[in-house]
């Protein structure tokens, strides 16, 4: 027997066969519920997030890890004194010269870097003539982009041993060109940063709407006044996140320096021209110094690779964030940086870090 | 003028080859194909070549790389397999799982996984990862097992595979990620709207989806794991040794040097002529395999411009 709803208060003897017991529903959930997976798909779920929390802790347990022995090693006369060769930790000093040695190394190699990454950025998108060249040249810089530091180091070696380049560096009495300076150890740094910077101002140059550049030659200027008053000013930020990137990766790279900087302690000058000394001399960066101060080195002295290590850790944790600054200014400004562009961008950036 | 400096990018890459090539050339032709072959400890042919005659016309180039190109390929095909299942679950986990507060902690963390140089890596690997490992599971019973061959040290193959595997990682999350985010969303809420479970749509829809993109991210951390030099210098132990999978558990803990890792090893005696070309050889044959990684990768990335993913 029908009846349009149940009775408030049933009479003895009627089923209320239409309305389920009270209590008995469960309110049904928004999400689709994990419980009623099959196994299968619960443990897959289960793994992702273990392995998902796993990267996490990785990365803090390794800045943790060098946090507290640098913490524990470093100490700020470590950062002004220069080091010497000697086998008791307590007279050998600091690393004054190896921190000098990164800076300089740095700034002779984003020096080359920066404009020639510009320059060919601004050509594989504004001009792009002839079209097999511009498929070259762009498969040329994925290629170096590519290509190891190791073998970058040794064409390096093999290049400015040249006598016709032995300005760059300094000759050695029997007549050979030494072939290791800051100066050729920043020409293939360069090398290592020039993908980095092409890559990112050549993505903010193909984001610029054509309607400015037609703007701009519909007041009658010329391509090449458009590129340098427009175009390049807009993308401002986007040169400096490529520059930052390019540092990121020369500071951390070790075998050029190891192969083309000849690896000595202290900044040993060429010459006695007070700059193109140091530039054409010999020396090592801070890279190399931890190399040198590890178990894999001579220097055998823990505590100083521990404290120059974690030196190094918080310059490339102080340019992350550089670049973490960068990226909100530029996403506050208006410029489109969705989801998938900014994993585009770091994809650009990340496999060539060393 | 713009166009000279993109010509010039193309002079230097002729010229790296070039230059590489033609310092490796006599090595290659002193040892044939059985350069790449086996027969004898690299460490003692680099002696040899060091203690030997230095008249042009008796240089000793003899050479056999077996030992270091199986090096290289246990590291880095290890490390890649690895990598990937664990890329892949990460990716997933970053893209779909993650509550918002964490996906915001993910992105810096990731960049600064990548960012860590990798004289950093293979220092908390040689004082704190090796000796961890020695300590726990290189027993007296294993290393006195292989005594009359190898000493076993904590620097060995499953320390640098373990570190090589952490440094790829965040390369292949990043590709894998990117492409996830781009799969058309209609797809994905398709395939929910047939009630299919969160899980299975990631796995049937979007991890197929961007199939190529893992084939690239593998190809790319490939070409990655083969340059690296410093970290397994450091990490993967001092002999050019070439370990036995039929040791059993003992082939993860012998020791291993890559070709990388050699070049870096030995270039301090590059003032020998037969030392300096037949470290060239070993650069040339990087060369030739990072070239070839990268047209492959080229060509995996080629099917996501179907749906206009762009990469």
């Amino acid at each position: 027997m029908a009846s349009a709803s149940p009775p408030l208060a049933p009479t003895p003897g009627t089923t209320r066969a239409l309305a389920p017991p009270a209590g008995s529903i469960r309110p049904t959930k928004q999400r689709d519920s994990i419980g009623s997976w099959p196994l299968a798909d619960r443990v897959a779920y289960l793994l992702c997030w273990i392995v998902g929390i796993g990267l996490c802790a990785m990365a803090g347990a390794i800045v943790l890890f060098m946090l507290v022995k640098g913490i524990s090693y470093l100490r700020p006369s470590l950062l002004i004194e220069h080091p010497s060769a000697s086998q008791d930790q307590a007279t050998s000093g600091g690393f004054l010269d190896p921190i000098e040695g990164t800076l300089i190394l740095t700034a002779v190699g984003m020096a080359i870097a920066a404009p020639l990454g510009v320059g060919l950025a601004v050509w594989m998108s504004e001009y792009q003539r002839p079209a097999w060249l511009a498929r070259l040249v762009e498969s040329g810089v994925e290629m170096i982009a590519g290509a190891p530091s190791v073998l970058l180091a040794m064409f390096g070696l093999a290049l400015f041993a040249r006598p016709a380049l032995a300005f760059l560096s300094q000759t050695s009495a029997g007549g050979s060109v030494f072939g290791r300076s800051f100066l050729t150890a920043g020409a293939m740094m360069s090398l290592i940063a020039l993908p980095l910077v092409v890559a990112a101002t050549r993505e903010a140059l193909l984001q610029v709407p054509t309607h400015v550049r037609e703007a701009s030659y519909a007041l009658g200027k010329t391509k090449a006044t458009t590129i340098r008053k427009v175009l390049l000013p807009s993308v401002r930020p986007s040169i400096a996140n490529g520059v930052t990137l390019g540092v990121g990766r020369i500071v951390g790279d070790t075998a050029i320096v190891v192969i083309l900087l000849g690896a000595t302690i202290r900044l040993e000058g060429a010459g006695g021209a007070p700059l193109l000394s140091t530039l054409r001399g010999t020396g090592g960066t801070l890279t190399s110094y931890v190399l040198f101060n590890s178990p894999a080195g001579e220097g055998n002295a823990h505590e100083k690779a521990y404290a120059a290590a974690f030196v190094l850790l918080l310059m490339v944790l102080g340019l992350n964030v550089i670049v973490m600054r960068l990226n909100a200014s530029r996403a506050g400004s208006g410029q489109s940086i969705g989801a998938s562009s900014r994993w585009r961008a770091m994809t650009g950036a990340l496999p060539w870090i060393r | 003028m713009l166009r000279a400096l993109a010509v010039g990018v193309l002079v230097v890459i002729v010229g790296i080859a070039i230059t590489v090539f033609s310092k490796a050339w006599p090595s290659f032709s002193h040892n044939g194909f059985a350069w790449f072959g086996s027969g004898g400890d690299v460490d003692t042919q680099f002696e040899a070549m060091i203690n030997g005659p230095r008249d042009p016309a008796n240089y000793v180039y003899h050479f056999r790389a077996w030992p270091l190109i199986w090096a290289t390929i246990l590291t880095s095909g290890l490390a890649v397999i690895f990598g990937m299942v664990i890329s892949i679950l990460a990716a997933v986990f970053v893209v779909e799982l993650a509550p918002a507060r964490i996906k915001r902690a993910i992105d810096p963390t990731i960049r600064l996984l990548a960012g860590v140089p990798s004289v950093v890596y293979g220092l908390i690997g040689i004082l704190a990862i090796a000796p961890w490992v020695e300590h726990n599971f290189i027993s007296q019973q294993r290393k006195r097992s292989v005594e009359y061959v190898v000493q076993l040290t904590g620097a060995n193959l499953s320390v640098a595979v373990l570190i090589l595997t952490v440094m790829i990682v965040p390369i292949m999350v990043a590709i894998i990620a990117g492409a996830l985010e781009s799969v058309p969303r209609s797809w994905t809420e398709g395939s929910a709207a047939l009630g299919v479970n969160r899980w299975r749509t990631t796995w049937r829809v979007s991890l197929r989806t961007v199939r190529p993109a893992i084939v690239a991210a593998a190809v790319l951390a490939t070409a990655r794991a083969l340059g690296e030099a410093i970290m397994l210098a450091m990490v993967a132990g001092s002999r050019g040794f070439s370990p036995n999978p039929l040791d059993g558990t003992t082939f993860f803990f012998e020791p291993v040097r890559p070709l990388a890792a050699t070049i870096v090893h030995y270039v301090e005696d590059l003032n020998v002529v037969p030392v300096e070309h037949t470290l060239y050889a070993m650069a040339a044959v990087l060369l030739v395999s990072c070239a070839l990684l990268s047209l492959a990768g080229w060509a995996a990335k080629q099917p996501m411009k179907r749906y206009g993913v762009r990469t």
